[in-house]
């Protein structure tokens, strides 16, 4: 039995509308790789943050050998041996290795020495790096290097890692691992994050699963199979589908073969993806985020257009059109990002209300805007879909979350849609909020409406979907029905271990 | 200690307020640059302000007062648009020297026909003139993705080089004893900007400001294509959500406010300047981005603010020859003008609350 470096006891964060941990307890020993576990939203970030400084616990305690561990920054968490390489990198594209590396330090030493050190440490850990290199001309497994070097330079005593593997390649992954083995065999811990079972299997000691917030188990991954801790991860439970599936009418939408380059350094390049979805049926897409949804929304809202075949209505070609000429054939949207993207944040609801419902609901004459009906429109989706507010006149981002999560469903809901697409229907909204959106996509399907809905909720989607299927690095699996899926079967839909041999070549 | 809280939503109140604060500010702290430089700053603003309306010159400065927010005010329409989609044409200059060159082109082309088409044409003629100079930053913008700001600016000054090139090659008064700038088209009826009503100031371009004024209020509050260019500046992901095509937007915006300002340089060249010369711009182009914030792009604020601006100038002028106020300072003022107007815009989206430390 090795020495515990860090425990951390029943931390707790609130933020408001929702607990992001509550009560979590777990040790890390020294010179073990620690995975944490857990879905998108499971509070794995909130809990690295606490540890590195960046949030402060509502209540709760940490210790670093056996010394009580308070970080009030991240400097102080640097000062005491805890070192971070995130997801997503800080470097200069212009600057070299070496220059990027001393902006990261407190007191760098002269780029020379710091040159040399850099070349010393990327040799004992086998990371092969240039300090010399313009940090632009890197890989993005490169950049991780020059990130996990900068840490290294530290020498900390706990190293975390916010998935680290999402951007390499199976052959970078390998590398990483040996150096990760290597740091372990000097007594430097790491934890891990991650939903990538495999991975954890073959690397790590120990995880602990969270789930909504709570540490629900831990578990020796070598020792468990796959199954069992997806299982632990989605919930053992799930809500029974509401009611079987209804009669599906015939095909509204249809995708095939739609492929498309990853819009910007952090998006995602969909990979021939197709399904169809029929009137009165919801197809849910489940993955974790960034594996394709806000690209796959895109796509079909006409944000992004491809070739006319690709996205077919009723069998008509629109993958040409843009978002107009789309919502006037019947093919509505609503993305995840309320404030920015599917509502103005300075605008007032009316003027929110034409932003989407100008054409369909005659709210023009000959291109003048017809501000009463705007209005009326916007008053009625504030009485249907219960909107909380002083009334139409008010500023989008003066509403809550859920308040103008229900106005935006509520605004597309209302204009009757063939096919409606949405992602992230419930994301960040109150529980009652929550229900009413689920049950307005539920009655929409019954009138006949094809609904294709992406949803990192899996219980969500379990709850309403008749058909399911999951994105994962801009690939979509083929679609199952709801009800006869298992909880397994869902988690490694989800976390890639389906059919990745094959993908990773 | 201060400290800024962010507005649920845009305070109404400050919205129209800031402005008038942002004129007393001005006065304040332009008073006191007055006084450091040994001028009676109460002398100095009133100079600036009341003379020019009110004082014993009026009736000379009064109609001096529409001639110089005219172009101001039709220019910083046009500007407005764009800043309002987040498209930023920043030569309107140019696309006035170029509205006023192919608007007096066409004028000296007819001289000495006297028909009533002559001035419509040129009328035509300048629109179109700054309409293609702006094309040139919108295309390429739309086309290859680059920066409207620096090649519109860019274009300033090519533009100005071709009015060099004109006045003093191919528009040249041959009737001129060699000397530089065209014909002055005053003294050709039929291409002459005259006076509508002779003694006001009142010209052509006044009534063409006017008009814009009206026709941008209506497009920004009524109309769809008025809503899109909001949309595109405040949420540009949402526009495009909404339907908005940018790039037609980027075409629209720089077109509308090219033509605007080369109508105003048309109007100038045929009436107040009378002719093509190689110092014929003054910088209304500039000036009038400055006009545009601070009408707080809003048409009726852009009228408000163009004919405060006039009187900074008229003012100004007469500040430094009757006060012997150097021409800098009066530029200074000006600057501070539009630096405290950005500065008390905070109040808009923010409140100041003042509390105290507390015991750590």
């Amino acid at each position: 039995m090795t020495a515990n470096l860090l425990r951390v006891e029943s931390l707790t964060k609130a933020y408001p509308g929702v607990i992001a941990n509550d009560a979590v307890s777990f040790d890390i020993r020294e010179g073990e790789v620690h995975a944490l576990l857990g879905e998108n939203g499971a509070g794995k970030s909130t809990l690295v943050k606490m540890i590195y400084g960046l949030v402060k616990p509502d209540s709760g305690s940490m210790s670093l050998r056996g010394a009580p561990f308070a970080p009030a920054s991240p400097s102080a968490a640097r000062a005491a041996g805890v070192a971070m390489v995130f997801q997503h990198f800080s470097l200069f594209d212009a600057l070299s290795v070496a220059e990027n590396v001393a902006l990261g330090m407190e007191r760098p030493p002269p780029l020379r020495r710091l040159a040399a050190r850099i070349r010393e440490v990327s040799e004992t850990y086998g990371l092969p790096l240039d300090p010399d290199r313009l940090t632009g001309d890197l890989s993005a497994g490169e950049r991780q290097r020059v990130e996990i070097i900068r840490c290294l330079l530290q020498e900390p005593r706990l190293m975390i890692m916010d998935e680290p593997t999402s951007v390499l390649t199976p052959q970078e992954v390998e590398i990483l691992f040996e150096t990760l083995r290597r740091l372990t065999s000097e007594g430097v811990a790491i934890l891990y994050i991650s939903h990538k079972l495999e991975e954890i299997r073959a690397l790590c000691d120990h995880a602990t699963i969270l789930r909504q917030g709570r540490n629900v188990g831990t578990c020796t991954p070598r020792e468990t199979p796959a199954r069992e801790m997806a299982e632990m991860m989605v919930g053992a439970s799930f809500a029974a589908p509401a009611g079987a599936a209804h009669a599906a009418g015939e095909v509204a939408l249809e995708i095939a073969g739609l492929s498309l380059p990853a819009p910007s350094a952090f998006g995602t390049a969909l990979r021939d993806i197709g399904l169809t979805v029929r009137q009165g049926e919801i197809l849910g897409i489940g993955g974790v985020a960034g594996n394709g949804q806000d690209e796959l929304l895109a796509a079909l809202s006409g944000e992004i257009t491809t070739k006319g075949q690709v996205v077919r209505l009723h069998g008509t070609p629109v993958g040409h059109l843009g978002p107009a000429e789309r919502r006037r054939r019947g093919l509505l949207a609503a993305p995840e990002e309320r404030l920015g993207h599917a509502a103005a944040p300075d605008m007032t609801l009316t003027e929110n209300a034409l932003l989407t419902g100008a054409d369909r609901e005659e709210l023009l004459a000959r291109g003048f805007v017809r501000w009463g009906a705007a209005r009326s429109f916007a008053e009625t989706v504030i009485a249907r879909f219960d909107v909380r507010t002083p009334g139409p006149e008010t500023a989008a981002r003066a509403l809550s979350g859920g308040n103008l999560q229900k106005f935006v469903i509520g605004r597309e809901v209302l204009q009757r849609p063939e096919v409606f697409v949405v992602n992230q229907p419930t994301w960040g909204v109150d529980a009652a909020a929550a229900a009413a959106i689920r049950q307005a996509l539920l009655d929409l399907a019954a009138q006949g409406t094809a609904i294709l809905c992406i949803s990192q909720d899996l219980d969500e989607l379990m709850e309403i979907s008749d058909r399911f299927a999951a994105l994962n690095e801009g690939r979509l699996s083929p679609a199952r029905p709801a009800a006869g899926l298992s909880v397994e079967e869902v988690g490694l839909m989800m976390g890639g271990a389906h059919d990745m041999e094959v993908a990773h070549v | 200690m201060l400290r800024l809280e962010k507005r649920p939503q845009p305070s109404r109140v400050w919205t129209w307020a800031t402005p008038p604060l942002a004129v007393m500010i001005t006065m304040i702290a332009g008073g006191a640059l007055f006084a450091a430089l040994g001028k009676d700053p109460a002398e100095a603003i009133a100079t600036i302000f009341w003379k020019p309306l009110f004082g014993e010159f009026a009736f000379y400065y009064r109609p001096q007062l529409l001639i110089k927010a005219a172009p101001l005010i039709l220019i910083a329409i046009g500007l407005s648009l764009g800043f309002r989609a987040g498209v930023w044409n920043i030569g309107a200059e140019g696309q006035y020297i170029a509205g006023a060159l192919t608007g007096a082109g066409v004028g000296l082309a007819f001289y000495p026909l006297d028909s009533w088409v002559v001035f419509p044409l040129m009328v035509l003629a300048g629109a179109l003139g700054g309409w293609a100079w702006a094309m040139i930053p919108a295309l390429l913008k739309v086309r290859f993705g680059t920066n409207e700001i620096l090649v519109s600016l860019m274009l300033v000054y090519v533009a100005e080089q071709l009015l060099a090139a004109m006045a003093l090659g191919p528009m040249r008064n041959p009737d001129g004893r060699g000397f530089p700038g065209s014909r002055n088209l005053r003294d050709y009826p039929a291409a002459h900007n005259a006076e509508i009503i002779s003694g006001t100031g009142m010209h052509w371009g006044v009534a063409a400001a006017v008009i814009a004024v009206i026709l941008a209020y209506v497009l920004l509050s009524r109309h769809l294509l008025g809503f899109h260019i909001r949309l595109a500046g405040q949420a540009p992901r949402a526009a495009r959500f909404s339907g908005v095509r940018p790039g037609r937007l980027v075409v629209i915006c720089l077109g509308t406010s090219g033509a605007l300002a080369g109508l105003a340089g048309m109007f100038e060249v045929a009436g107040p300047a009378g002719q093509v010369s190689i110092d014929f711009n003054v910088g209304y182009g500039f000036t009038a981005i400055i006009v545009a914030f601070l009408g707080r792009l809003h048409p009726v604020g852009i009228a408000l603010a163009g004919i405060l601006m006039a009187l900074t100038y008229i003012g100004g002028e007469m500040a430094q020859s009757t006060l012997g106020l150097p021409a800098a300072a009066i530029q200074l003022f000006q600057g501070m003008l539009l630096f405290f107007l950005l500065a008390v815009d905070l109040l808009t989206n923010y409140r100041v609350r003042f509390r105290h430390r507390e015991a750590a």
